[in-house]
């Protein structure tokens, strides 16, 4: 096992999780997935690394870990107590249809970056289409479920893709930067959370598309 | 190595597949807290109904007599093609897993004719579901063998499984994770286990495979059962060469190996039957979709 596999089996992790959130219906696991797509998502640059860690890239993955791994997902699964609401019923895809669209997604992605000329060096050959992935998969579950709290999961999705996008093309972001965008999404979904739970005791629902035909 | 010491492995696949269902079963007793059949149950079973004779419908013409011949015999051949581990098969040449496909698909067909040959409507369901949830789990299974293709660049059986785990391709090693996933799924369908079908139930609505054999009795049966604990072998013996990260380089070595894990699978077996319950049968392409998004995964991992 050297470090080239674990970096293949972290971004391979990404991708599966990615299927996973395209094909359950609960919220829970969907909150559970989120999790485990963050855990291999903040291993990823220090897989890639080289022998001699920078301290910078330690903490940046400790903090996207704690971010992304902990407090989100804490947030989230307090949202879904307190709206009571365990599972997506009615998607505007079907489950099979998204999973299946999932797969064409992925070959897409990986064909597109075959197109791509960069000028930056690849750190991993997968990084590059399996960025491209998430973020298209978190916008798939965004136009394609009913529920508010799937569509934050889905742009919690999305956030992933832009982070895995920065590791692939190995950008020297300043920590500054970085620090800002963790708070960025880390403050979205604090406010998410709170606005999810007004309009579920406003109108006892969530569902987005019913909030377009609202009465006073 | 001579021919002979490679019919070793055809010859332990004949003598020990039965036993695999008895350690499935005591593992699925221990589960449950029961002391369970005797381990040699399944060969127990298999004499008495070869002592039987057999009755035939007057409805069912020569298909029904002939399939469960065929069927054992398909098995038969299409073991000489499996390696076990780094032991080669007995039978190897180029593009030899598209021949396993497909003998394997010529079993299902002769056991779905004998089905509907019989006209009864009940085994006729049974040979229909057969089919739906086999067109979703033969291009899985294609899928699998292709990415192996792809990803060791040989194309026969015992050469992809020797070369697999090679540390020179993490992408490969990368894949071969996600298609033991998918090999999982499609052993579990194929072989009629617990999240597709249950085989413990008899007359029941919702059983696949045990249904298209109700007619059958006697030798036929023995047939039938003998041929089904082979594929199940067959099977085990594939994903355990695939999912084992283990090659020692010395064919002796890989086959005692290869045999533990093939006993090693049917374990997992016994613990994926006691700890899940089986699905409805509309949420089963579902599950079989996620196979097919494993496999393909895969596919596009190495290409």
């Amino acid at each position: 096992m050297n470090h080239t596999l674990w970096a293949e089996i972290f971004v391979l992790g990404v991708v599966l999780t990615n299927f996973r959130l395209l094909a359950s219906s609960r919220l829970l696991v969907l909150i559970n997935t989120m999790q485990i797509q963050a855990i291999s998502l903040s291993a990823i640059p220090i897989a890639l690394a080289p022998s001699a860690l920078p301290f910078r890239l330690v903490l940046l993955a400790m903090i996207t870990l704690a971010v992304k791994g902990w407090i989100l997902p804490r947030l989230l699964k307090r949202a879904v107590q307190k709206t009571n609401i365990q599972r997506e019923i009615e998607p505007f895809v079907r489950y099979e249809f998204s999973i299946l669209l999932g797969i064409i997604l992925l070959g897409l992605c990986f064909y597109i970056s075959h197109r791509f000329k960069t000028d930056a060096n690849l750190t991993s050959h997968f990084l590059l289409p399996s960025a491209l992935f998430s973020l298209m998969t978190g916008l798939l579950i965004i136009v394609s479920r009913r529920k508010a709290l799937t569509q934050v999961i889905g742009y919690l999705t999305m956030e992933n893709g832009v982070y895995l996008f920065g590791a692939a093309l190995a950008i020297e972001e300043p920590l500054l930067v970085e620090m800002g965008v963790l708070l960025d999404v880390f403050v979205a979904v604090f406010i998410m959370g709170i606005t999810i739970y007004q309009i579920n005791s406003e109108f006892d629902h969530i569902d987005t598309d019913r909030l377009s035909e609202l009465k006073d | 190595m001579n021919t002979l010491l490679h019919m070793l492995s055809w010859l332990f696949a004949i003598i020990l597949a039965p036993l695999l269902s008895g350690v499935i079963n005591r593992t699925k007793a221990l589960y449950g807290g029961r002391k369970g059949q005797p381990l040699f149950q399944a060969y127990y079973d298999l004499f008495k109904l070869l002592n039987k004779g057999a009755v035939y419908s007057q409805t069912t013409s020569w298909i029904f007599r002939a399939a469960p011949i065929i069927s054992l015999s398909v098995v038969l051949t299409a073991l000489l093609l499996i390696p076990i581990m780094g032991y080669r098969s007995v039978l190897s040449f180029r593009g030899d897993f598209i021949f396993l496909a497909y003998i394997l698909g010529l079993m299902r067909f002769v056991t779905v004719l004998a089905a509907l040959d019989t006209g009864s409507a009940f085994e006729g369901m049974g040979a229909s579901r057969e089919m739906q949830f086999s067109l979703l789990a033969e291009p899985i299974f294609l899928i699998c063998l292709a990415v192996l293709a792809a990803g060791t660049g040989q194309l026969d059986l015992s050469g992809m499984i020797q070369s697999l785990w090679s540390a020179s391709s993490p992408q490969t090693n990368a894949a071969t994770f996600l298609l033991t996933g998918a090999l999982i799924i499609v052993l579990l369908t194929e072989n009629a286990r617990i999240p597709v079908d249950d085989p413990a139930t008899h007359l029941e609505l919702t059983m696949i495979h045990e249904v298209m054999i109700l007619d059958h009795g006697g030798i036929d049966l023995a047939f039938i059962e003998y041929a089904s604990a082979l594929k199940l072998w067959l099977f085990s013996a594939l994903s355990i060469g695939i999912a084992l990260p283990l090659r020692t380089g010395n064919p002796y070595m890989d086959f005692i190996i290869g045999i533990g894990g093939i006993f090693l699978t049917a374990v997992i077996i016994g613990i994926i039957e006691s700890t899940m319950a089986r699905l409805r049968l509309l949420r089963l392409p579902q599950m079989m979709i996620a196979a097919a998004a494993l496999s393909l995964t895969a596919f596009i991992w190495v290409t």
